[in-house]
C-alpha cells in the first residue's frame, strides 16, 4: 500500500516528541508517555484489525506484563525498567502462545470473545487472590531504576518520558518490518481467501498462531510501560473494558498504517482528560460521538485524515511545479 | 456417488483434459487429488508415493498445485503482491517474519510470471480490478509461481467469452508446454479439450468412461451422449 506522506511530516512528528519533556508541563509529559505506552498494546490490536479480526481480550497480556512489573517489586524488590521490559513481552509472548493454540482455530466473533473470555478469567484469578495480587488494592510498583541507576526524582518522569518514546520507535519499526514480510502479507490476506493461502502451501492457523505471539510480546511490552508511568496495578488492567478502548483507539488512529493508533492513542488520552474536566458526566458520550463520526466520515482514523491532507498538499504542489 | 473406481495413472510431462458434464465428478477428482476431500476407498499416489489423506498444504508443498473453478485470489492486495506471496511460499517454505516480501530476484521473477501469463500491466493494481479472464489467469499464476510438479486447473475458461477463451488456453498451453509441466485441467468445452489436450479422460456418473487421445475419446458415441446429451 503506497502511502503518501506530506514533506518532513514523520521528521516533524518525532522532533515534537522528543522536545516533549522541555517544552510540557508534567501532567502533559505523563498523558503522552502514557498514550505512548499504551499505543504499544493498541498496534497489537491494529495487527488483528488488518486481518478483519477484533480482539476484546488483548487487555490479557497488558495485565501479564504490569503484573510482571508488580510481582518482581513485591517478591524481590526489583524494579529495574530496561531488565523487566523484555521480561514483559516475554511473559506476554509466553501466554500468547499457550492461548494462541486455542484462539488461532478461530475466527469472527468466536475469535472475538474467546479473547473476551480468557482476558475475564485473569481478570477473575487478578480480583481474587488477595493475597497474591493484592485484589482490587493491587500492587505498588515504586520508584523504578534504569539498568541499576535510580535518576533524581525530579528527573524520573523524564527518564520514563524517553525510555518509552524509545520502546514506541523501536516498536514500530519492528512491526513495520513484519507487516512488509510475507507474513504480514498473509495476515491481510487472511481477511479474504483461506482457501489460497493454504493452497499455497501457507497455514492459515500458523500465520495467525504467529501473529498472536508478537501481539502478546506487544501487551506485555505495553503493561510493563504502563506499569511504571503510572506506579500502581489493579485487575481492571485485564478488564474487558480495557480491551475494549484498545479497539476504539485503533479505530481513531486508522489501522491501516503503524503509526495510526500512535496518533489515535494521543488523541485518546488527551480527549478523555479534557473531556472529563469540562464533561464529568458525559465525557465517554463525547468519545462516542468522536467514534460515530469517525466510523461515518472517515472510517480510515485520524491517519485517513492526514492523508487526504498530504494528497491535497502533493497536488498543489505538482500544480505549482507544472505552472 | 461423485467419484467411483477411479483408476488413473498420468505420467510426467503430459497434458490431460478432463470433460464431462455437471456432476460427472470431474472437480471432486481434483478436489481428492489436492487433499480437499479424503477418500472412502482407494489410494493416491503422487510421484510414487502413497498421499492419500494428506491436507491441501502439506500436498501443496509435494508439489501439486491448482486452480478453482471461481479464482481464489487474495482482493486486497496487489496482483504482484499476490504473486509475490506464491514465490515467497515456494521459495522460503514459510512465511518469513523479518525479510520484506519486495526483495529483489522476486520482483524480477513476479514480473517475469505475470508477463508470461499477459498480467504485467495490472501488475500493480488491485485484484479485484483485474477483467475475469485476468482473474483466471491470475489464478493459475499464483499455482504456476509454486513451482509445482504438476497442475492441475478447474475450468480456466469458464465464466469468459468464447474470443476470450481460446485466448486464455493458447497462453495457458504455451506456458506450461515450456515449462514441460505436468498438467490436468477440467473443461466443460469439447472444443477446448480437442485442441489443447494431449489425452482425454471422460468422466460420467463418477467415472471414467474413456481415456485415450482426444479424437478418439470425443468421439466415442458414449462420450458424446453423456457430455452433450446427444450422439
Amino acid at each position: 500500500m503506497e502511502t503518501k506522506r506530506l514533506p518532513l511530516a514523520p521528521a516533524v512528528g518525532a522532533g515534537l516528541l522528543l522536545v516533549v519533556p522541555l517544552v510540557l508541563p508534567d501532567w502533559m509529559k505523563f498523558i503522552v508517555t502514557l498514550a505512548m505506552a499504551k499505543f504499544v498494546a493498541v498496534l497489537a490490536v491494529a495487527l488483528f484489525l488488518r486481518a478483519n479480526l477484533v480482539t476484546f481480550g488483548h487487555a490479557m497480556f497488558y495485565a501479564v506484563g504490569a503484573y510482571a512489573v508488580g510481582f518482581s517489586v513485591k517478591w524481590f524488590g526489583f524494579g529495574d525498567v530496561v531488565v523487566l521490559l523484555p521480561v514483559g513481552a516475554l511473559l506476554g509472548a509466553g501466554v500468547a502462545a499457550l492461548v494462541g493454540l486455542v484462539i488461532a482455530r478461530y475466527r469472527e466473533v468466536f475469535f472475538a470473545m474467546l479473547n473476551l473470555a480468557f482476558s475475564m478469567m485473569l481478570y477473575g484469578v487478578l480480583l481474587k487472590l488477595y493475597w497474591l495480587t493484592g485484589g482490587t488494592d493491587g500492587l505498588g510498583v515504586g520508584v523504578p531504576t534504569f539498568l541499576g541507576y535510580a535518576p533524581p526524582r525530579e528527573y524520573l518522569r523524564d527518564f520514563l518520558y524517553y525510555t518509552t518514546l524509545g520502546v514506541a520507535g523501536i516498536v514500530i519499526y519492528v512491526v513495520h518490518r513484519f507487516l512488509a514480510s510475507p507474513l504480514g502479507f498473509y495476515l491481510r490476506a487472511l481477511a479474504d481467501n483461506e482457501i489460497r493461502i493454504e493452497y499455497s502451501g501457507e497455514s492459515a492457523r500458523r500465520v495467525l498462531y504467529h501473529t498472536y505471539v508478537v501481539s502478546g510480546a506487544l501487551g506485555g511490552l505495553a503493561g510493563v510501560l504502563v506499569a511504571f508511568t503510572v506506579g500502581h496495578i489493579v485487575p481492571e488492567y485485564s478488564f474487558w473494558i480495557q480491551s475494549g478502548d484498545f479497539v476504539f483507539v485503533a479505530l481513531l488512529g486508522g489501522y491501516g498504517s503503524v503509526v495510526g493508533p500512535l496518533i489515535g492513542s494521543i488523541a485518546f488520552e488527551f480527549i478523555r482528560t479534557y473531556a472529563s474536566k469540562y464533561f464529568p458526566n458525559e465525557w465517554q458520550m463525547a468519545l462516542g460521538i468522536i467514534m460515530l463520526a469517525i466510523i461515518l466520515f472517515r472510517p480510515g482514523g485520524l491517519w485517513a485524515i492526514y492523508e487526504a491532507l498530504a494528497a491535497r498538499v502533493g497536488r498543489r504542489t505538482s500544480e505549482r511545479q507544472r505552472a | 456417488m461423485a467419484a467411483d473406481r477411479i483408476s488413473v495413472e498420468i505420467g510426467a510431462g503430459e497434458l490431460v483434459g478432463i470433460v464431462g458434464a455437471n456432476g460427472s465428478g470431474k472437480t471432486t477428482f481434483l478436489n481428492l487429488i489436492t487433499g480437499y476431500l479424503t477418500p472412502e476407498a482407494g489410494r493416491i499416489f503422487l510421484m510414487g508415493q502413497d498421499r492419500t489423506g494428506l491436507p491441501p498444504r502439506v500436498i501443496t508443498r509435494l508439489g501439486v498445485a491448482r486452480s478453482f473453478q471461481i479464482p481464489q485470489l487474495y482482493t486486497n492486495l496487489s496482483v504482484l503482491e499476490s504473486l509475490l506471496l506464491s514465490l515467497a511460499a515456494q521459495a522460503d517454505k514459510g512465511a518469513g517474519f523479518w525479510r520484506p516480501l519486495y526483495r529483489h530476484p522476486w520482483i524480477d521473477e513476479g514480473m517475469e510470471t505475470l508477463g508470461r501469463f499477459g498480467l504485467e500491466a495490472y501488475a500493480h493494481r488491485p485484484v479485484n480490478e483485474l477483467p475475469e479472464g485476468g482473474r483466471k489467469l491470475l489464478d493459475i499464476a499464483l499455482s504456476f509461481a509454486l513451482k509445482p510438479n504438476l497442475l492441475l486447473m478447474d475450468e480456466p475458461t469458464s465464466g469468459v467469452s468464447i474470443r476470450d477463451k481460446f485466448q486464455i488456453m493458447d497462453t495457458l498451453i504455451k506456458v506450461v508446454q515450456e515449462s514441460r509441466l505436468t498438467t490436468i485441467f477440467v473443461e466443460h468445452d469439447m472444443d477446448v479439450v480437442q485442441r489443447y489436450g494431449r489425452r482425454v479422460l471422460a468422466f460420467n456418473d463418477g467415472r471414467v468412461i474413456a481415456d485415450g487421445r482426444p479424437e478418439a475419446v470425443l468421439a466415442d458415441p458414449d462420450v458424446r451422449k453423456a457430455v452433450l446429451g446427444r450422439v
